[in-house]
């Protein structure tokens, strides 16, 4: 590979590397010369639109990202937020779609991987691990493959490095059929005056390289995942990183026992363009510059070029930059977790980046241009036509009512996901007290020995965004806060994970604007800002664009874990009331792709207002034990927030709803900002609702076998659980 | 009254088998690295916690059990100290030879975790009799190798000497005769795959392995 890369012209290589002609003379211009392959290598990595964001930048901007509890906002690793009595939550969320698709159990595994060394590496022990998950239609014939091998490479990364996987989402639309997403998102706990940051702060102070060897895997992995797909794509394997999570177990251990020691300047895991990146920003945003020996660099193979070095994407390696005379710290702690280490380089004052190899000085750039003069795209823009307002009273009404709600709690996106979660370890560390198994719409993991709990939680609704990207941007912050709040959470930040098409094609780059502009006004009226995030673009293939994706994480706080909401909880004789006002919006519900195959309407767009209003009321509600049981109401509306409630409670409901109204508007319209509860005191909570300005009604109460809805339906708890749990398993056997 | 867990580099319980013998018994709990030749003086219970020791690599425990702190756990074992295997502690057990049998590749052939009901089979040994006329438990589980294998002359033994402490009532793995603990013939060294060490606490979803720590700290 090399000998035929060496013999090109580099002008025509820069093209093969994805730089464009007009980057590659800025370069030119910076250098004043043309750069040898080494240079090269480390600019296309650096501009990739993987490290350098340049068509998402200017957009980012409007997102909102300070407030009271933020430490640490966008730009680091992770976002670090304070979480009291001195304690910090460290959190991010970043894809793996590209590889994932290409090789789904090392794809899914090192972007598990790599998500929990960005949190470990602000010095943070990762706690609790989600992953938001969309596949193509499950009729594909990939998809049952990628599912597997995705959901296996997950479990068998996070299970072995001993973290738990407490939450997530799983999707299927034939949008994803060549491009499936895998975001993976990580949560750590740390103290808050002890975390640590890349920038290097002085010069003179050593460079050590540990962790594992570096060898031939991933070389050019960011820019395999800035391009989009063909029908070549599977050779594009190669670029695909290999995972070992018992390295990075004992990564993590030696890194935290490295910081606790007290020897740590500055450190940097490496992850996409590995030693390149990590040099590169360490020593760009500490304004020094850096040297290193590539001879010292710890080698898994013989014979491995400069090139090579600076471009691998091996897992499990750290940079850190140690205080002077500190390196016998380092070297002791590495020896005793049995890790590779070497002093590769220095800090120095020239602001330049320089890599020796075999007695050769094979790079000099300056560091200065690779970050101030990388490129910033306005890239133009159309914002599609949104689709017109469905009115419910010409969307027809199921011929089977009790056949409707079967046929939408047995679809694959509500369909119960056992099958997925029961392969990864949800209670290593002994702290989860929410999974995906109990019945909850968030994961809550206690912060350990206190009282307190993080509640967890990944949101998304791809239609809705498709059909309107700023409304639906503006959706998925607002469930992610309600899905908080409904665990009895205080919202606290958002990572986002922004998956979508070709930004170079005006439409989505409309898309992304628009879903960017919604979530920054959601993020702005709940006072939930954005504190970390990762943007992955062309996923296309063939010009076939994903359905944008802007998957939201959060993090919120229970102050006191005992006082945690879930929906499992429900007793017979427990009223259950509606929270929130129903118009009965059903353009782009689910109701209307699984019944009429039909994907259009205007999505339900979100009353920040109310949605605040209600939100506080309920968690208000929550704090006060009022209530037996808490879900937001999302997929298939009202309906199937009240069997989902049945089915986790394991009891049934009856709902008001009857044959002489229009029900179906109002049994499976989506209208957003509405939670159903369970209470024992209904009267009592909605006279309270009422002094709040919050619309509140009784719609139903639990009791018997089965969910029902007086004389419209009644499907046994039995049948209804047969069909929510029969689906994946019986799709992957 | 003192507790040692051992940690093995993959190790990921750790921490977990430390908080729960503590909250459970107060008794205090000293970590022991691998590396270790001597275990600390007066120990009365030493746990093998669970996690990927080694990676996992050769076979599940295997390493661990040719690690240099083991011998003294044997010694220790001899001398009539509690020994508790939890998950890849158990399989360490049966690697080294403490336990008759060996955990297999789960009949699923994949990773699962969940909570599974037991049965207490034996509540006389030291690890079991807190449990009095409690017959059945709650925990959970997450392994993929956790499928319990002997030949059946061993299962009727260890079955006719009441070695068998925790049967499945719902068996997820495969386990022969839904066998999930057994003690050794002198009835200090209990393997199990369950996790009690994630059911100390009713929060956890169970309380249910307190009464485990307790027994056997009050058997010292």
């Amino acid at each position: 590979m090399t000998t035929a890369i060496a013999e090109k012209p580099i002008a025509e290589l820069a093209a093969e590397y994805g730089l464009k002609p007009d980057e590659y003379a800025v370069i030119l211009d910076r250098l004043g010369r043309e750069p040898n392959l080494v240079e090269l290598g480390v600019f296309s990595v650096m501009w990739s639109e993987h490290c350098s964001y340049k068509s998402s930048r200017a957009h980012l901007r409007k997102l909102p990202t300070s407030g009271p509890k933020v430490i640490q906002g966008p730009g680091e690793n992770a976002g670090v937020v304070d979480i009291g009595d001195g304690q910090a939550c460290v959190f991010k969320m970043e894809s793996h779609n590209h590889p994932s698709f290409i090789e789904p159990y090392q794809g899914a595994a090192t972007g598990v991987g790599g998500i929990m060394r960005d949190v470990f590496t602000m010095g943070a022990r990762p706690i609790a691990l989600l992953n938001a998950l969309r596949f193509g239609d499950p009729s594909h014939p990939k998809t049952k493959r990628l599912l597997s091998g995705v959901v296996s490479g997950i479990g068998g990364y996070g299970n072995c490095v001993g973290v738990p996987t407490v939450g997530g989402e799983t999707n299927f639309h034939r949008g994803y059929d060549g491009n499936i997403l895998v975001n993976a998102m990580c949560v750590g706990l740390a103290d808050a005056d002890k975390i640590f940051y890349s920038a290097a702060p002085s010069a003179g102070l050593p460079v050590v390289y540990f962790g594992s060897k570096t060898g031939r895997d991933g070389i050019h992995g960011a820019t395999m995942a800035s391009a989009e797909f063909d029908e070549g794509s599977e050779e594009k394997r190669p670029t695909v990183q290999v995972g070992d999570p018992f390295a990075e177990k004992l990564l993590i251990e030696a890194t935290l026992e490295l910081m606790a020691s007290g020897a740590v300047a500055a450190i940097q895991d490496m992850g996409a363009a590995g030693l390149t990146s990590s040099s590169v920003e360490m020593a760009g945003k500490g304004g020094v510059g850096i040297e290193l020996d590539l001879d010292a660099v710890p080698q898994r193979e013989e014979g491995m070029s400069a090139y090579e070095m600076m471009l691998s994407e091996s897992q499990e390696r750290m940079l850190a930059i140690l205080k002077p005379g500190r390196e016998a710290d380092g070297q002791r702690i590495f020896e005793k977790w049995g890790l590779d280490a070497a002093t590769i380089g220095k800090t120095t004052d020239t602001g330049r980046i320089v890599l020796r190899h075999k007695g050769e000085v094979v790079c000099d750039l300056p560091l200065a241009p690779l970050s101030d003069d990388a490129p910033l795209y306005h890239r133009p823009y159309v914002t599609p036509d949104g689709h017109p307002r469905l009115d419910p009273g010409k969307v027809p009404a199921p011929k089977d009512w009790g056949q409707a709600l079967i046929t939408l709690m047995s679809c694959p996106d509500v369909a119960s996901k056992r099958w997925i979660w029961e392969q990864y370890d949800r209670h290593v560390m002994a702290d989860t007290v929410e999974d995906s198994s109990t019945g909850c719409d968030a994961g809550i993991v206690r912060v350990h020995g206190t009282k307190k709990a993080l509640a967890v939680t990944s949101d998304c609704t791809p239609r809705y965004v498709q059909t309107d990207a700023f409304e639906g941007g503006k959706q998925a912050v607002a469930e992610a806060w309600r899905n908080l709040t409904a665990a009895g959470a205080d919202p606290i930040a958002v990572t986002d994970n922004l998956n979508f098409g070709n930004p170079e094609r005006p439409e989505i780059m409309g898309q992304i604007v628009g879903a960017i502009e919604g979530m920054a006004e959601a993020c702005r009226a709940l006072d939930f800002p954005v504190v970390s995030g990762n943007v992955s673009l062309y996923n296309e293939t063939n010009g076939q664009a994903i359905p944008p994706t802007p998957t939201i994480g959060a993090v919120g706080l229970i102050p006191d874990y005992d006082q945690r909401m879930g929906f499992h909880g429900l007793k017979a004789g427990d009223a259950l009331v509606l929270i929130g006002d129903t118009a009965g919006e059903l353009g782009s519900s689910l109701y209307l792709r699984e019944l009429f195959g039909r994907e259009d309407g205007e999505p339900p767009r979100v009353d920040l207002v109310k949605e605040r209003r209600n939100g506080d009321f309920v968690r208000g509600l929550i704090r006060a034990g009022k209530l037996t049981a808490c879900h937001d109401l999302s997929d298939g509306g009202l309906a199937c927030a009240a069997a989902e409630v049945a089915l986790a409670s394991n009891v049934g409901v009856t709902l008001n709803a009857t044959s002489d109204q229009h029900a179906h508007p109002y049994l499976f319209g989506e209208d957003q900002g509405r939670y159903l509860v369970g209470t024992r005191d209904a009267e009592g909570l909605l006279a309270a609702a009422k002094a709040a300005g919050v619309h509140a009604i009784v719609c139903g109460q639990a009791g018997g076998e089965a969910v029902a809805s007086k004389d419209l339906f009644s499907v046994p708890l039995n049948d209804l659980r047969a069909a929510n749990e029969g689906w994946l398993p019986g799709y992957m056997s | 009254m003192k507790a040692a867990v051992v940690v093995f580099p993959g190790s990921n319980c750790d921490r977990d088998c430390k908080v729960a013998v503590e909250r459970s018994t107060g008794a205090p709990v000293e970590m022991v690295w691998h590396q270790e030749t001597t275990l600390p003086a007066g120990v009365d219970l030493i746990v093998l916690p669970g996690g990927f020791s080694y990676g996992d690599y050769l076979r599940c425990g295997a390493i661990a059990a040719l690690s240099p702190i083991m011998p003294a756990v044997k010694d220790a074992a001899d001398r009539g100290v509690a020994v508790l295997g939890i998950c890849n502690g158990f399989q360490m057990l049966c690697e080294a030879g403490m336990l008759p049998g060996a955990l297999l590749r789960n009949a699923g052939l994949k990773y699962v975790c969940k909570p599974v009901e037991l049965d207490v089979t034996n509540a006389q040994t030291r690890f079991t009799a807190a449990y009095g006329s409690k017959r059945r438990v709650r925990m959970t589980q997450g392994n993929g190798d956790g499928n319990y294998f002997a030949d059946a002359e061993t299962l009727d033994r260890i079955e006719g000497e009441g070695q068998v402490v925790f049967r499945y009532v719902d068996n997820p793995n495969g386990s022969a005769r839904d066998i999930a603990g057994i003690v050794s013939a002198r009835g200090n060294v209990l393997g199990m795959m369950p996790h009690p060490d994630r059911a100390f606490e009713p929060e956890l979803g169970s309380a249910d392995g307190a009464d485990l720590f307790r027994s056997v700290m009050a058997s010292a």
